[in-house]
Formats: structure tokens, sequence, C-alpha cells
């Protein structure tokens, strides 16, 4: 009976009339939704005062782009979705279906080609067929470049599955190098090249390794211990104020001063960790939250010491272990040393690998803590604090040191935040900051480090690439700064995911302890799934 | 049976929840080498006396002795660490963990040298986890997180194991599995128990001695077989539930 009487509905309405009724339905939320935020806009006037722009054509655009996009979404996209699922039943061709249709061998080859003519034509491009059209053709290269690869990667899923951690550290190590020598053979000289690797290995590169690295420091916290930290950013801040102070005051060391930034940010870690030990889930949330707020009124307003919202700067570079630094007024200047032509390209690309280095160090720990009894404990915790304390865990100590182990790595991070940017203000820390890398862990999966380090690459690296889409300025006007929209992007990106994979890209759980046969646990265990 | 050597010995204890009182200075005590069933009625006070005995909540008069220790004011883990160990009320096992770290995690984190030795054990007593063990707890039956609640708390080598309602919510078959694996851990193991249940009747036959609980007092005891015969218990617990 069940089955009549939706099928019934089914044939009142066809998938035409169905999606006529969804598009207006859809229509009116986003009119709903959008006619204060698209519709009005907030604006001064010469004169100074605030006046309401209306921008009503904007708004229809935007209403109408939806009411399409559900209107073909139902009329054809569902039922094509729908007769695919029972064609690859029927073939048994189901698992990997989409994927194997999305990536085949002919649009690998054109992708290719249209990559390759772009890159050839790139300089001659903007002459040839103006501006505007030469911004679109860049984003078509890299939708190219990134299709290419992609298929790469599906057409060899096995083998990367079956290494990632091994490739993964591997394509990390080679990636400077890479970068310099691909951009050396584009420019047709290797200071050429160390040039244009500044923006991939800063922005890119170095940017992303610290969320990494930040966000795989909360996984300890967040991911094994299941204590919900929204003020993570404090001992960041912390560790970035170690060393910006003592740096530039004392002229100690990074070297000697990373350690002393994280043992501080662990002693903060300690700290927090008492007060809340007996909270539990969204109370100790809150109090978190507001730690890492207090720190940063702290560093606002102690004058004295932290100069305010102005910030410190002239914090010193970090320097090749003391052998050779990287100020060319140095005597020891790593290009005279070395007898090399001057780049600030070296010091750039000797950070990629100080932060490299901390953030696989991190993720040694964190996987050697696991096997270890504290990480057990810590995770047990996560899982039940009774079952804990009854099966003869102390809780206390199990608390404070997953608070202090992952304060220390934040502490880090936060040391090399500040030898990198030279300039440290309370700006840097705030409350969105946590939010970022507490969201990158939830995205990646709880625990999971591989998952954590993809989300970070898709969400810092995903924010940076929105400054390159500048041929948008074409469509939206001048004033279109796509990188405004980031934030939007982050949170629609999170949606996507929490309903796709509500535990994350990498949801499972690995287990620490294994039969002899490990193999033929592991495999099996996959099949479990989804805990 | 060495039924003279006291092992636990709970005087007077009085537990409070904020202000309701939930434990009415209760006497019980336990012998070496017997299976002591305590029986009641729904919020009469007898998971609340299991959790007492581990700290979580403190009793706030009376004492509680373990072994000769007074461990009234213990943290809870060095109380488990007195060798005391308990399949809680509800089972609380890791879920997400396999069934081996669970086990592991009975062990004890510091001491794993007779992990395999202790490990069979377990297995020879529920040949079920055996077949489950890179299954992660969460998967696994109500009967199999039973059977691997008790056998995490049996890898900790205890003194007394506490059994907060085995039973509960578990097919009769199984329950009878259970109950016979907890009789031959004490006969053959010379284990003590002291069990909390609802089920009457398949406790009281299994114990050698036996508490009933009623709104926080304890208002009878005896042996097993008394309880079993006794007008009072047989008209409150048994009659029109179990047989």
């Amino acid at each position: 009976m069940a089955v009549s009487v939706s099928s019934e509905r089914d044939t009142v309405a066809s998938p035409v009339q169905r999606a006529f009724r969804e598009a207006l339905y859809a229509g009116a939320i986003s009119l709903g939704l959008f006619i204060l935020f698209i519709g009005l806009k907030t604006d001064q006037n010469i004169s100074n005062q605030l006046i309401l722009a209306q921008r009503w054509g904007l708004l229809i655009t935007v209403v109408v782009l939806t009411m399409l996009g559900r209107f073909f979404y139902i009329a054809y996209g569902q039922p094509f979705m729908a007769n695919q699922k029972i064609a690859d039943v029927a073939t048994g061709l189901l698992p990997a279906s989409v994927a194997s249709r999305f990536f085949q061998l002919p649009a690998f080859i054109v992708a290719v080609v249209l990559a390759v003519i772009l890159v050839a034509f790139s300089s001659a491009l903007p002459a040839l067929v103006g501006p505007d059209l030469a911004g679109y053709l860049q984003f078509l290269r890299a939708l190219a470049v990134i299709y290419a690869l992609a298929c790469v990667i599906f057409y060899f899923r096995a083998f990367i599955h079956a290494n990632f951690t091994k490739l993964g550290i591997a394509a990390l190590v080679l990636y400077p190098i890479l970068v310099v020598v691909v951009l050396s053979v584009y420019a047709w000289s290797i200071m050429g090249g160390l040039q244009g690797s500044l923006k991939w290995v800063d922005n890119y590169g170095i940017q992303i390794l610290i969320y990494v690295m930040l966000a795989w420091g909360l996984n300890i916290v967040v991911g094994l211990a299941g204590l919900l930290d929204l003020g993570y950013v404090a001992f960041y801040a912390v560790g970035a104020y170690a060393y910006a102070l003592l740096g530039s005051h004392y002229g100690l060391s990074f070297w000697i001063l990373l350690p002393a930034a994280g043992a501080m940010a662990a002693f903060w870690g300690v700290l927090l960790g008492f007060p809340v030990l007996r909270l539990r889930g969204d109370y100790l949330a809150i109090v978190t939250l507001a730690f890492g707020e207090i720190i940063r009124l702290v560093l606002i307003n102690w004058r004295d010491v932290t100069n305010g919202s102005a910030g410190v700067s002239g914090i010193p570079k970090v320097t090749f272990f003391g052998l050779m630094t990287f100020n060319s007024s140095d005597p020891n200047y790593i290009g005279k040393v070395l007898d090399i032509a001057q780049s600030s390209a070296y010091y750039k690309i000797f950070l990629y690998y100080l932060i490299l280095a901390l953030a696989l160090l991190t993720a040694f720990v964190t996987t050697r803590l696991r096997r270890m009894p504290v990480g057990r404990a810590w995770e047990a915790l996560r899982e039940d604090e009774i079952a804990c304390r009854s099966l003869g865990i102390n809780t206390t100590t199990t608390k404070l040191t997953a608070f202090a182990t992952g304060a220390m790595f934040g502490g880090f991070a936060g040391a090399f935040f500040a030898a990198r940017q030279g300039f440290v203000s309370p700006e840097s820390f705030v409350f969105l900051e946590s939010a970022i890398i507490l969201a990158i862990v939830v995205l990646g999966g709880m625990g999971s480090l591989v998952g954590i380090a993809v989300a970070a690459l898709v969400m810092i690296g995903g924010t940076e690439a929105l400054r390159e889409l500048d041929f948008l300025k074409s469509i939206f006007g001048k004033d279109f700064t796509p990188e405004l929209y980031r934030m939007l992007l982050f949170g629609m990106a999170m949606v996507i995911v929490m309903l796709w994979k509500p535990r994350g890209f990498v949801g499972s759980r690995e287990p620490t302890a294994f039969l002899r046969e490990r193999k033929a646990v592991s495999s099996s265990f996959t099949k479990e799934g989804h805990g | 049976m060495m039924a003279e050597t006291t092992l636990l010995d709970i005087k007077g204890v009085e537990t409070y929840y904020g202000n309701i009182k939930a434990l009415n200075g209760v006497d019980v005590h336990v012998n070496q080498g017997e299976i002591v069933a305590l029986i009641g009625a729904n919020g009469a006070g007898k998971s609340t006396l299991m959790m007492t005995i581990f700290g979580a909540p403190r009793a706030r008069s009376g004492t509680i002795t373990f072994a000769g220790t007074d461990i009234t004011q213990m943290p809870t883990h060095e109380i488990a660490r007195m060798r005391i160990a308990q399949s809680p009320e509800g089972r609380r096992i890791f879920p997400r963990m396999t069934v081996m770290e669970n086990l592991q995690m009975g062990a004890g984190l510091d001491n794993l040298k007779h992990y395999d030795e202790d490990a069979e054990k377990v297995f020879t007593l529920f040949p079920r986890l055996k077949e489950r063990i890179a299954q992660r707890g969460g998967t696994l039956s109500g009967g199999e997180q039973q059977m691997l609640s008790i056998g995490r708390a049996l890898m900790a080598r205890p003194k007394l194991l506490l059994l907060d309602e085995p039973s509960l919510g578990l097919a009769p078959l199984i329950v009878k599995q259970i109950f016979d694996a907890i009789r031959e851990l004490n006969r053959m193991q010379g284990l003590t128990v002291f069990l909390v249940e609802q089920n009457a009747f398949g406790a009281l036959k299994l114990a050698t001695r036996g508490y009933v609980m009623v709104n926080g007092n304890v208002t009878m005891s005896g042996t097993g077989k008394e309880l079993l015969a006794n007008p009072e218990v047989r008209a409150a617990y048994l009659e029109g539930g179990h047989h």
C-alpha cells in the first residue's frame, strides 16, 4: 500500500511538473534568504551618511539562477542519475561508476593538449584575445591541469591508496624543488624560477602546512581525547609571542626559543586544563572559547610588554642552524657562503622545509603516542570517561597531557609563524582562526591525520586559489574580490562534506592493535565501515 | 569454602545525589570466594551502591573496606588498581575500539605482560569474542558487548568482580550463557563476584548469598536458597516475573 501511495504521486506530477513546483519553492526560499543580504546594501554617501543601496537586479539574477538550477536538477539531473544507477546495478559497475565515467581517456587527452597549448601561448594570449578572455582561458588552463592530475590519480588509485603516506611525504619533500625546476624551465632562467616559486612555496606550501600542523595539534585534543577546544589559537598566540618577544628583545636564536615556545604553550595548556577538568562537551567548549579570547585581550591590553594592537615587529629570522643566515647584509649570508646569487626564495624554501619537518614531527609523535598507553587512554577517554576511570585510568593526568601535548604543537607552530611573518599582532589570533582549525579537524575526520591534511589542503589551498580567479572581475565588475567570499565557500564546503560524509573525509578510526597477520585484519576491518 | 575472610566490607554507607539520599546506611559484605547477589526493584539504589564502591559518587558517611584497606576516600582509578574490576551498568565498552583494544584497556595500560595468557582465558570463556577480535566494539550484538564488558573486567586479574545487571536486555539463552560463565569463573578460578541483578531468580540461583534492597536500605539477606524460598521475596520479585 505504501508503494502505491508514492507511485500515485509520481504519476500525477511528471518530473517537469515537479521541477516547476520545486523551482518556485527554491525561488521563494532564496528570495526570502537573499532579500536583505543581496537586495539591500548599506553604504556611505559623499557626506558620510549611511544610505541604503538597492540592488534588485542582482537579487533577481541570483533568484532566477537558483530557480533554473533547481528546475534542471529535478527535471533532468535527478532522473538521469536514477537511470544511471539502475543501469549500473544491472551491469554491476556501481562502486566506481560515477568516477570512472567522469575520468576517461579521451577527455584526459583533450585536457592535456589544452593545458599544453594554453601554457605554450600564455604570454601571447592577452595580446591575441584581449585581457578578459585571457583570464577565462587561464582559468580553463587551471581546470584542465587539475582534471588531468585527477585522472592520473584516479588511474593509479589502488597504488596511491596503498602507499598514501609514503607518496604524500615524498610529494611534500619534492614540492619546492619541482616548483623551482618547472618555473625555471618556463621562465628559462634559474633566478626567474626562484622568484616565481615564492608564491607557490610561501602562499600555498607554507600557509597550508601551518594549518596542517595546527590541525594535527588540535587533533590530539579534539580528535583523540575528545575534548572540544574552541580556543586553540590561544596556544598559537602564546608560541608566537614567546618567540617574538624573547627573540626581538634578547636576540635569542629561533632554535633555542622553539622548544621554549612549545614548553610555554604546554604550560598554558595545563593551566587551562586544571579548571576545566570536570567539564565536558558544550561547557568545556565555552570555557576554552573564553580562554582564547582572554589571551587575545591580554595581548591587546598589556601594552608595556606586548605593544598592544600595534604588535611586535622586527622579529629575527630563522638561521640555518646558526651556520648561515638569510639576511643579505650579514657576513655569513647564505648567498655569500655558498657563493650563489642573492634571492629571497632561499629563506622561503628553508621555511617550507622547516614547517614540513615540524608538521611531520607532529604526525610522528601523534601516531607513536596512539600506540602508547597515554594515547590509548586519550582515545578511551573520548569514548567513555566513566569506563576509563573504572579501568584504573587517571583521567586527570590523561586530560592534562592531552591539553599540554596539543598546546605544545600549537606553540611550535606559533613560533614558526612569528619567524615567518617577522611581525605578530593580536589580530592574527582571533576566534575565527580557532574555528578554521577546528573546521579542518572536523572536515578531515576527527583523529585521522591523512583526512585532516587533505582537508587543510582543500580548505586553505582552495581559499588561496580564489585570489587567482581574476577573470571573475570581468563578470562581476572591477570591485569584485573573490577572496572575500572564502568564508562563504568554506561554509558551503562544510555543509556539503557533512551531508555526504558526516564523519569527515576519513571517518573510520584506524585500530592501533593488530594480530600477527596485520593485513588480514585491516582489510576485514574496512568492510565494517561505519562504526 | 573459605567463607570467613571478608574481602569487601561496606558499613553504614550513605550516598546522596545532591540532597536526595540514595543509600540509607547500607551494610553489605562479600567474603572471599563467594558470589553475592544484590536484588531489588528499579531505583532501589543497587547501581548506586556499585558505583559508590568505586567512589563515584562518593559515600557521605560510612566506610568501605577492601582486603583490609579503607577505600572510601580513594580516587576511582586507584580503587580500580586495587584489583577490583567492574562491568558497569550499560556495559560501557569502547565502541570505536576493536575487541582486542578493549581487552587491552582492561589489562591495564601499564602492564601488558600477561595479556596473551589472560586474553586466552577470556576467549575460552567466551569463544564468540575471539571470532570478533578485530571488529569494533560498537558493531557487536548486545550479548557480545556484555561478554566483552565482562572479559575486559577479567583482564585486570581482579580479586573482586563487580557485575551490574549483566542480563539486562539479553535473550534468555544468552543470559544463561553469561550466568554459566560467572559460575565457572567462581568455581574454577575461585573468583569473588558481587552481582547486581533485576533478574532475581537467575541471580539468586547462582549466588552463595543474596541481599534484597528497597529504597536505599538492605531489607533482607540470606543464602541464595533461603531468599528464593522466602515468601516475601517470591511475592515481590519472582512471581509473575520469571517462571
